[in-house]
Order: structure tokens, then sequence, then C-alpha cells
């Protein structure tokens, strides 16, 4: 009888999991994929790997959010999808999600080309950096939780965020100077 | 606004969140089922007598390993029909209330 009550708890938490993270996981992994197709599928797996080991996780978890757990799943899946298929981090999304950003028209079409201009130093910053950067942004998750999903100190990743973003700026500043000149 | 302000606005102009297709969901939730379904099938097929042989005993216990995977599934499943079953309630009680209003009538009209 408590087995099949532990059951049903741990399938309930895992559905709220599921329902409140589902968009987390996805767009983490359309940003870090770059197509809708392969994170269709990076999302799936995600998915059935969490709830294999969800019972476990929920038990060290000591009450913490789960989330920096299921985005280090995506993560780790992500590295052997590239690893598999010998790719590369793309630069190019199927369609720009910024098309889709709730910001009025006039703004986003001003802010375009410098949101294009961002995107294309991002694909070009180191992997670390370009992950913390999306779990940001993307996902509004703290340096904490980053720290956790990418498995270092706290104090590593408030690093690692300085210096993406330091080296997007100095990206900008050289478009900027060569757009000046030309 | 200073130039590290200005890239984290870009930032988070060109970071939106995606929202996943429907399709994934549905996706997700139907795979899950039909593993938890096929898990079900092989334990049902399996003759208990089976059993006796430690050799047999690897592909019952990976059926319950996937048929507990997809019991997750089928959560989120129900709680789709649920929510589904939520919306259509409305229309229901609607249906009921008419129903209830056309008995009303017809007891009177016979009395």
């Amino acid at each position: 009888m408590d087995e099949v009550t532990d059951k049903q708890r741990l399938d309930r938490d895992f559905t709220e999991l599921y329902r409140a993270h589902l968009r987390d996981v996805y767009s983490y992994a359309y940003y870090r994929i770059g197509n809708h197709h392969d994170a269709e599928d990076l999302t799936e797996q995600t998915f059935l790997q969490a709830y294999r080991h969800f019972d476990r996780a929920q038990r060290e978890s000591n009450g913490r959010p789960l989330r920096p757990w299921l985005i280090r799943i995506a993560h780790n899946l992500a590295a052997n999808y590239y690893r598999d298929r010998s790719r590369r981090p793309v630069t190019q999304l199927d369609d720009a999600a910024i098309i889709s950003a709730p910001q009025g028209t006039e703004e986003m079409v001003e802010g375009r080309e410098e949101v294009m201009e961002v995107l294309k130093g991002v694909s070009e910053l180191p992997d670390d950096r370009r992950e913390a950067l999306i779990m940001r942004f993307a996902l509004d998750m703290d340096n904490r939780e980053i720290a956790r999903a990418l498995g270092r100190s706290e104090g590593a990743t408030k690093v690692l965020i300085h210096r993406a973003i330091k080296q997007l700026e100095q990206g900008l500043e050289a478009g900027d100077e060569a757009g000046v000149e030309t | 606004m200073s130039e590290a302000e200005r890239v984290e606005r870009l930032l988070k102009l060109a970071f939106t969140p995606v929202e996943p297709p429907e399709a994934l969901s549905d996706r997700l939730e139907r795979g899950l089922t039909e593993m938890a379904d096929a898990a079900a099938d092989e334990l049902a097929d399996w003759e208990l007598s089976a059993m006796s042989d430690p050799r047999n005993w690897v592909r019952p216990a990976a059926a319950v390993v996937v048929g507990s995977v997809a019991a997750g599934g089928l959560v989120l499943v129900r709680a789709r029909q649920q929510q589904k079953k939520r919306h259509s309630s409305g229309l229901r009680a609607l249906e009921k209330s008419l129903r209830d209003v056309a008995d009303d009538l017809e007891k009177r009209l016979r009395g």
C-alpha cells in the first residue's frame, strides 16, 4: 500500500515538474541545437531520462528545485548529440525566436539587426559561455541554478557569465567601429 | 545605458523563451503510453513457469523498468484528459440543464 502511495506521489511530482519546465527544457534545447526537429528529440529524451532517475534525484535534492538537474540532463544529452554526430553548435535558428517576441513591432524592427549581431556573437563564444547565457536569458535562471546545472561553483559561474557578456560587448564594439569605417 | 546593460537587453530580446509545439507534448505522452502498453503486454504474456529459469529473468525485469518509466506518461495523459474533461464539463452542464427543462416541461404537459 505504501509503495503504491509512494509511486502515486512520485508520478504526481513528476507531472508537476514536466508541466512547469517543458518550456524551459524545450527553449534550452532549441537554442542549444538550433532547429526544432532535434530540439523536440532532445526534449523528449530529457524527460524520459529524468523519469528514470526522478526518485533518486528527488531524494538527493533535499527540497531544492529540480530545474537545474533537468537542464543538466539536457546539457549532457546535447553534448552527446554533438559528439556522436561530430557536429558543431549552429548559429542559425530555424525561425528566429525573436520573431515571436512579445515586444512591439517597431521596437523589434529597430532592434532586429542588433539582436542578430548578438546572436552571431553568441555563436562564436566557447560552449560553456554560450550555455550559461542561454540559461540566464532564455530560462531566467540565477547564478546558483546555473552553477548546479553546469556542475560549477557559484563564483565560477558568475565569472563565466561576466566574461561572456564582456566578450560580446567587445565583439559588438568591434562591429560598430568596422561599420563606422566603411 | 552602459554597454553591458545594452548587451544584456539585446540578449533578453534574442533569447525569448520558445513554446514547445503541441505535437511534442502529444508525441511525448503517446510514446510513454505505448511503452507502458508494450511492457504490460510482455508481462501478461509471460508464464509464471518461465520464471523458474533464471535466464528468463532479464526480459520481464526490463519490462518492469520500461513500464515504470511509461507510467509517468500515463499520469501526464490522465492529467490532460482531466483537463479536457474540465473544458467539456461546462457544455455537459448546459446540456444537462436543457434536458432537465425539457423533462420538466414534458411532465407538466402530461400532468
